[in-house]
């Protein structure tokens, strides 16, 4: 996957800022990486002011069901190859609204997500490093954790008295 | 209108350089920041405190009849409130400040442990006892 995103993104990447419910942290995140102290433009990161000019979406929260057509309507209008990138936990999955009667609940139920930064808001850092991530610049951090407690067969296998913990 | 381009120019080498240099070099967060959970496996008492508490329910508490009980902590939704941190009588699940948790698999944000209960003989769910000393008399709350 992102070998296909180096050849189809060689140049800048133009992205579009949609508000689909969000409570404004990540909007104000996402401004604050656009500011010359993190400054995204030094990767070619342009705000732009149309979706048609947009090569990447950004969304951030919890698609609402009002919004839920309009941001549909806006997926369709960004020329393809499109990254969509989803910020906030509300984006990933609902964050603190994920069973709310009023939401749909994450981006990724309207609209196939490309990247997904977590956090409630994410810092600009964490915006950028998303960015770089897609980019190609640098690998992800995250892995799925299974952790599990040793059994108490395991236990006895191994000699250890069963009531070690209790 | 000259003379106020020069002085922003002016004030504009004074600053000097002030972009963060941030995907080339870390940038720690402040003191006190919350981010990623990690939950120490060997502390854990699997008492499910910390999914009562969480505001958006991100910790999933699965019971199987084979005595383990499986808990999954979905980062996709956690805020990093530390709500969990907070009501842990373990002390073992922690917030760290790892921040960089940018994926493109959503698979990539959960964090699942197992970890073995005791139950009840005779209504065979987890029991839960009145006072952390019942717990330490009680044998075999936890092999
Ligand atoms: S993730 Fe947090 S900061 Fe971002 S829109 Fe949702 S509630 Fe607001
Ligand atoms: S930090 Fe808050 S949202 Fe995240 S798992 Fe803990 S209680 Fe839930
Ligand atoms: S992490 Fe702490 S609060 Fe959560 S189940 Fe384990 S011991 Fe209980």
């Amino acid at each position: 996957m992102f070998s296909i995103l180096e050849k189809c993104f060689k140049k800048s990447i133009w992205v579009y800022h949609t508000n689909a419910s969000a409570c404004n942290g990540c909007d104000i995140e996402i401004i604050n990486a656009l500011t010359p102290f993190y400054d995204a433009e030094r990767f070619g990161i342009k705000l732009v002011g149309s979706p048609r000019h947009a090569d990447a979406l950004l969304v951030t929260g919890a698609v609402s069901r009002q919004v839920c057509p309009r941001l549909k309507i806006l997926y369709e209008s960004v020329p393809d190859p499109k990254l969509i990138f989803a910020i906030g936990s509300c984006a990933t999955g609902g964050g603190i609204w994920f069973d709310s009667y009023n939401v749909v609940g994450g981006v990724d139920k309207v609209m196939p997500v490309d990247f997904y930064i977590p956090g409630c808001p994410p810092r600009p850092e964490a915006i950028l490093f998303g960015v770089a991530v897609a980019l190609g610049l640098v690998d992800k951090k995250v892995a799925a954790e299974y952790l599990r407690e040793k059994g108490f067969s395991e236990l006895i296998e191994q000699g250890q008295p069963a009531t070690e913990n209790e | 209108m000259f003379i106020s381009k020069l002085k922003q120019a002016l004030i504009c080498l004074k600053a000097g350089r002030v972009t963060l240099p941030y995907p080339y070099k870390p940038s720690p967060p402040p003191e006190g920041f919350r981010g990623k959970l990690k939950v120490d496996i060997d502390k854990c008492v699997g008492c499910a405190g910390c999914a009562n508490v969480c505001p958006p329910g991100a910790i999933e508490v699965i019971d199987f009849d084979t005595g383990w009980r499986r808990m999954q902590f979905h980062l996709t939704r956690c805020i990093s409130c530390g709500r969990c941190e907070e009501v842990c009588p373990e002390k073992a699940v922690t917030l760290t400040d790892q921040f960089e948790l940018s994926t493109n698999t959503k698979e990539d944000l959960t964090v699942a442990i197992e970890v073995y209960m005791d139950t009840c003989q005779r209504c065979a769910r987890c029991f839960k006892p009145q006072h952390p000393l019942d717990k330490m008399m009680v044998t075999g709350f936890r092999k």
